[in-house]
């Protein structure tokens, strides 16, 4: 979300990656912060998938390690509401790179990356749980650790920690009936 | 003896060999002795669950190491460990599906009362859904503590069992605390993790002795 002021000093490791996504996204597709050794790529949200797409096929960053989001409502400074983020690693070459997107209300939406990666299944199915990120192109966006018929997202921000009584909703049974 | 539900054998000449004893206390006696347990382990608590039954503190030794993963072949459910909103339909049909006469035995803070987990997922306390006769305070519970309420739970079988189990007949009120819904607003600020500028590291945060007595 917040990128530094002075430009961020880019591994010569990771050049040839940043070549690669700014190829796709644009100059200004592309933003590059850096904190100790990892280096995120900002991405807008429109080009964050075919900027996957190229930094696997010709960066050889074969594996996605981490897919996974948060809520920015009320944080200093954050400009859009949702971050998610993917963490793609060479396992030939064991080079690390983050790439991060945004999405925003009132209804959040980011392609998905199933077709680059299957291991993204579970992964997107979970942000889309917790968050109520709509991944376009998943196969099966279901609901993965809340009961199907939950409504909320529990992870925004605006979810109360407690729930709205969701965990009271239940039959009390007395010893006579059961 | 007679009066804790022993039966009492009749040593006198010429009624050697026999036992006269209350049917109810008969049966209790048995039932107390050879209870199954049906180990409903989701968390931690397991583990204290699991160290019960080997060998070091060999729950054997009171009749209870039949453990069934099956609960018709059950008649003492230990919950140990949290149980979230999605498995309550499951304890609870669990529950349904053992054959009585049953007991239940809440292990631990998680199923007691929830714990710490206070968070919109996790039920506060199976008491509140089940009936349960024996509750284990503790994070995790010592075996000991598991052992005494077995012993407990024997104990409360012989005060009250009956053949036909009248005892549980009774009860016909869900025994559990009332509705968490009405007794703290669902919006109710929670300390930690609140907003970004007030984490659980802040100083500033109001602590229990800040709170004005009642
Ligand atoms: S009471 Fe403690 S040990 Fe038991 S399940 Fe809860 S957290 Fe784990």
């Amino acid at each position: 979300m917040t990128t530094t002021q002075t430009p961020p000093v880019i591994p010569a490791t990771h050049e040839p990656l940043l070549a690669v996504a700014r190829s796709v996204a644009g100059e200004d597709g592309v933003t590059v912060s850096v904190f100790r050794d990892n280096v995120r790529f900002h991405v807008v949200p429109g080009k964050v998938l075919a900027v996957l797409k190229n930094l696997r096929s010709e960066c050889g960053l074969d594996m996605l390690i981490d897919l996974s989001a948060a809520d920015y409502l009320n944080y200093p400074g954050a400009a859009n509401r949702y971050g998610i983020w993917y963490v793609l690693e060479s396992v030939s070459s064991g080079l690390r790179v983050i790439v991060k997107t945004w999405a925003n209300d009132p209804e959040p939406r980011l392609d998905s990356v199933f077709d680059v990666w299957r291991g993204a299944d579970w992964m997107e199915r979970e942000v889309f749980d917790m968050f109520g990120v709509v991944f376009d192109g998943h196969p099966d966006l279901r609901r993965i650790l809340m009961p199907d018929e939950f409504v909320a997202h529990p992870m925004r921000k605006d979810y109360p920690l407690r729930g709205e009584g969701e965990r009271h909703n239940f039959l009390a049974l007395s010893r006579e009936q059961s | 003896m007679a009066e804790r539900g022993i039966p009492v054998a009749v040593e006198h000449e010429p009624y050697d060999g026999f036992v006269v004893a209350k049917l109810d206390e008969l049966a209790s006696w048995c039932r107390k002795n050879s209870l199954w347990p049906m180990p409903f382990a989701t968390a931690c608590c397991g583990i204290e669950l699991m160290a019960t039954g080997a060998s070091k503190h060999d729950i054997a030794r009171f009749g209870a190491e039949a453990f069934r993963f099956s609960p018709r072949q059950c008649d003492l459910m230990i919950v140990a460990g949290r149980v979230v909103m999605k498995m309550l339909p499951v304890l609870q049909r669990i529950w349904l599906q053992m054959p009585e006469p049953k007991w239940c035995i809440s292990m631990g803070a998680c199923a007691s009362s929830g714990g710490v987990f206070d968070t919109y997922a996790v039920v506060q306390g199976i008491d509140r859904f089940l009936p349960v006769d024996v509750y284990v305070p503790g994070c995790p519970p010592r075996p000991e503590q598991l052992l005494q309420s077995v012993i407990d739970l024997q104990d409360k079988i012989s005060r009250t069992g009956t053949v036909l189990g009248r005892e549980f007949r009774g009860r016909g009120q869900p025994e559990g605390p009332r509705s968490l819904r009405t007794e703290m607003d669902s919006a109710d600020q929670m300390v930690a993790p609140g907003n970004f500028r007030t984490s659980t590291r802040s100083w500033s945060l109001p602590t229990v002795n800040d709170r004005p007595r009642a």
